[in-house]
């Protein structure tokens, strides 16, 4: 398997979690048919006089013509990972673009630059290129390759280019004010108010999922907290008594080991299991942002075909007929990468939570093990101790 | 241990019954009774069944059974009564003294109390234990009686005093140090498991979350329904299962906390030779005073200085009948002191033999008994792992099949 040794290969200061290829690998049902394989590793922070700021190397392997070598290295820092998420979005409204971790997590109280919050955001950097990397028409961006590629100050002469900001405001403008005017619903085609339902149901199912894993991790932690002090005290007793003193050493130590296991249970959680809900919690208010793109686009055609009406003359029979194509590649468009991201998100699901379901039978495996261990060292002193009774 | 109550005797407390009344002061309580159930054992290995005798006691009367065992026998280190109010709970445990399984764990605990007695080669000997077990009526006037009361009040003092022994026995001493750690330990080894405990249940019961949500989420999803239906099934049943686990583990707490409490019992012990010990030096001490006071007035020397002895230089001395009455005074006290001295120090040997026959009994007892509860604790353990392997198999089964 060349692809995955390749990937293997550069993994270098920073090593990325076997878990989260694994997890990589399961976005595509024809993991042989990648040609482009990308890495986020190595934050570095950089101080200068007006701010400090985090850059993070993102190295990409490909064996594509359309570039010019096969291998880039180059340093990125946030703010440009929100430029390539902006420059998507525009260029393919009604596609689902993955989600960017949030510029700042409030509820944790982390630090901004604090080692967990960095590493956490590093993860969700990665997961961001490689579902891009991963989806069929994304993949060939035009941005995602300059993204990919070009040295620090070609980025950014190149960022300077495109529509200004002005034309993209008066753009959002018109979104939000089409939107307003409930843009697009009246006429909306069956399946997208299915997907509308499904998505506000999923949504909230989602957002409680997160909250419960949280707090499974919490309870987790403070439990952890408990058993740390719990084990010492039998080894306290154990020093003021001598038949069961053995005894009572015994059960520290298993209970030590246990404290242990649930350290590792716990680490399971927040490499697996939390990341991706967060992931699905952004995805889901990605996806209705979609719809409502969706529903905007209908909105114009709608709104044209109205205006058509009152004027009592074909006036806009073309401009009507491009909305109506810009309609249906809008709605192809979505519906197509609708299913992917379903049958996507059915296979994180299924593989993050048998992980979880993994976790705790690797923890209640390894407990088992102990105190059954220190149960045969108790009986097999009490078989001594009988069988010296018994002799004369 | 051959003639002991409880190879002859079957004892089980099997009922509790919530009753009111009226207390000391007419007003009106609600307490809880046990139902004491007595049977002959003899009678049963013949085949036949035994009649039951059976009365009523309440909590307030077990404690009187026991303030007069620890007064009647003070070498003994008697068996503790389980506690009098809920301590170490946690959260999901009531601090009512009426809850229902307070009141079934205090039923098994005054049960092993009367076995403990019953089993133990004196205590099961004594007429008021025995009555105790067999006659309702009359039996506090009868323990009243025996005015172990007044005994009782001294005992208290003591146990609470403070004061020096010149000479305690060694073994007594390194007793009551230990006493005093087991009870240290014993008690932040039942504090923190509770607050263990209290944190298992909170990680259990929020996966009762799961089972709620994926429920609901799988009336949404297509595919994925039915392993997110059934894998919140068995996330309930992962949720529901500590109520069990944490019941059992109750048990062993309280096993703990019946040493914890013995450990007082043990440390009474030897207060009670401290005390002894301290009263036959001043007796010693007294008796030497005396002596000598004695060998002064007969010689006429003052070898200690004494605030009579100079009143008596700065007044004019004493008459020759004066120190005569004097001195005869002395000598009939030297030889009652002398003879006290005699059956005090006899009386302390015997405690000390006594007592640490029992001790080593006990012992024995609390090693036996402290390894078995660790044992199954272990036993415990393996059971609630065992648990979460069976729930989190089917759990994985149900999720691989999303």
């Amino acid at each position: 398997d060349t692809s995955l040794a390749e990937v293997n290969s550069f993994s270098s200061s920073v090593p990325i979690s076997p878990s989260s290829m694994i997890n990589q690998y399961k976005l595509e049902d024809e993991p042989e048919l990648r040609d482009l394989f990308i890495t986020v590793d190595d934050p570095e922070s950089h101080i200068t006089a007006i701010e400090t700021f985090i850059t993070y190397r993102v190295v990409t392997k490909t064996s594509r013509s359309e570039f010019d070598s096969s291998e880039y290295e180059v340093r990125r820092r946030y703010q440009d990972f929100l430029w390539l998420k902006s420059k998507l979005e525009e260029a393919h409204p009604t596609l689902i673009i993955p989600p960017l971790p949030e510029k700042f997590i409030m509820k944790g109280m982390v630090e901004r630059f604090s080692e967990e919050f960095i590493e956490t955001r590093r993860k969700a950097l990665h997961k961001f290129l490689n579902r891009i990397a991963d989806h069929p028409t994304l993949t060939f961006n035009e941005d995602f390759k300059i993204f990919l590629t070009a040295q620090a100050w070609e980025l950014s002469s190149h960022k300077k280019q495109g529509p200004g900001l002005l034309s993209r405001m008066g753009q959002t403008v018109r979104a939000v004010a089409s939107s307003v005017r409930g843009g697009g619903v009246k006429n909306r085609p069956e399946m997208f108010t299915e997907m509308n339902n499904y998505m506000e149901a999923f949504s909230q199912k989602i957002n409680v999922l997160d909250k419960i894993a949280h707090r499974i991790y919490k309870e987790e932690r403070e439990y952890f907290h408990e058993m740390k002090e719990y084990g010492p005290i039998h080894t306290l007793w154990s020093a003021s008594e001598e038949d069961i003193a053995e005894s009572l050493k015994g059960v520290a130590s298993c209970i030590d080991k246990c404290c242990k296991a649930t350290e590792k249970k716990m680490a399971g959680l927040s490499e697996n299991l939390l990341p991706i809900l967060h992931e699905y919690v952004l995805y889901s208010e990605i996806l209705m942002g979609v719809l409502k793109r969706r529903d905007q686009i209908q909105g114009e055609l709608d709104s044209k075909v109205d205006a058509n009406k009152k004027a009592d003359k074909d006036l806009f029979s073309e401009e009507i007929g491009k909305l109506e194509d810009k309609v249906e590649c809008a709605n192809n468009a979505l519906k197509a990468d609708w299913d992917r991201w379903k049958q996507n998100m059915q296979c994180d699901m299924r593989s993050t939570f048998t992980n979880v379901a993994e976790n705790n039978l690797r923890y209640y495996e390894e407990c088992l093990a102990t105190w059954e261990s220190f149960l045969a060292s108790q009986t097999v002193e009490l078989h001594m101790e009988e069988d010296s009774e018994d002799r004369p | 241990m051959e003639d002991c109550l409880a190879k002859k005797v079957e004892i089980t407390v099997s009922e509790a019954e919530k009753r009111t009344g009226r207390n000391a002061m007419n007003m009106q309580e609600t307490y809880t009774a046990y139902l004491i159930e007595t049977r002959a054992v003899e009678s049963q290995s013949e085949g036949q069944c035994a009649p039951v005798d059976s009365l009523w006691r309440r909590y307030s009367e077990f404690e009187l059974l026991r303030n007069y065992l620890s007064v009647t026998y003070p070498h003994i280190v008697v068996p503790p009564l389980p506690e009098k109010r809920a301590d170490f709970v946690w959260h999901k445990l009531s601090a009512d003294n009426m809850d229902p399984d307070f009141v079934e764990r205090r039923r098994i605990g005054l049960e092993n109390f009367l076995l403990r007695v019953a089993s133990h080669p004196v205590l099961c000997q004594d007429k008021i234990c025995y009555s105790f077990l067999t006659q309702e009526g009359g039996w506090k006037e009868m323990v009243n009686e025996t005015g172990f009361q007044l005994k009782a009040d001294s005992r208290l003092k003591a146990l609470n005093a403070t004061f020096r022994v010149k000479n305690p026995d060694k073994r007594f001493t390194e007793l009551k140090h230990y006493s005093d750690e087991l009870q240290s330990v014993i008690s932040h080894l039942l504090r923190v498991r509770a607050r263990v405990a209290d944190r298992l249940y909170g990680v259990y019961k929020v996966h009762g979350n799961y089972g709620r949500v994926f429920s609901e989420w799988s009336a949404i999803e297509k595919e994925m329904g039915d392993g997110l239906q059934s894998a919140g099934h068995h996330m309930d049943v992962y949720a529901a299962s500590i109520d069990d686990i944490l019941e059992e583990e109750e048990h062993y707490a309280d096993q703990l906390k019946e040493y914890l409490f013995y450990a007082e019992a043990l440390r009474a012990v030897c207060r009670k030779h401290e005390l002894m010990q301290y009263d036959l030096e001043m007796a010693a001490q007294d008796l030497t005073s005396k002596k000598q006071q004695c060998e002064e007035l007969a010689t006429g020397t003052v070898r200690t200085f004494s605030l009579k002895g100079m009143t008596s230089k700065l007044f004019g001395q004493e008459t020759p009948e004066q120190r005569e009455a004097k001195l005869k005074v002395l000598e009939e006290q030297i030889q009652e002191g002398e003879e006290q001295l005699k059956s005090k120090n006899l009386e302390g040997r015997d405690f000390v033999k006594s007592a640490w026959a029992d001790i080593e009994r006990f012992k024995e007892q609390k090693n036996h008994d402290l390894k078995e509860a660790l044992i199954s604790y272990a036993v415990m353990q393996i059971s609630m792992c065992k648990k979460g392997i069976q729930v989190w198999t089917n759990a994985k089964e149900c999720f691989s099949k999303m």
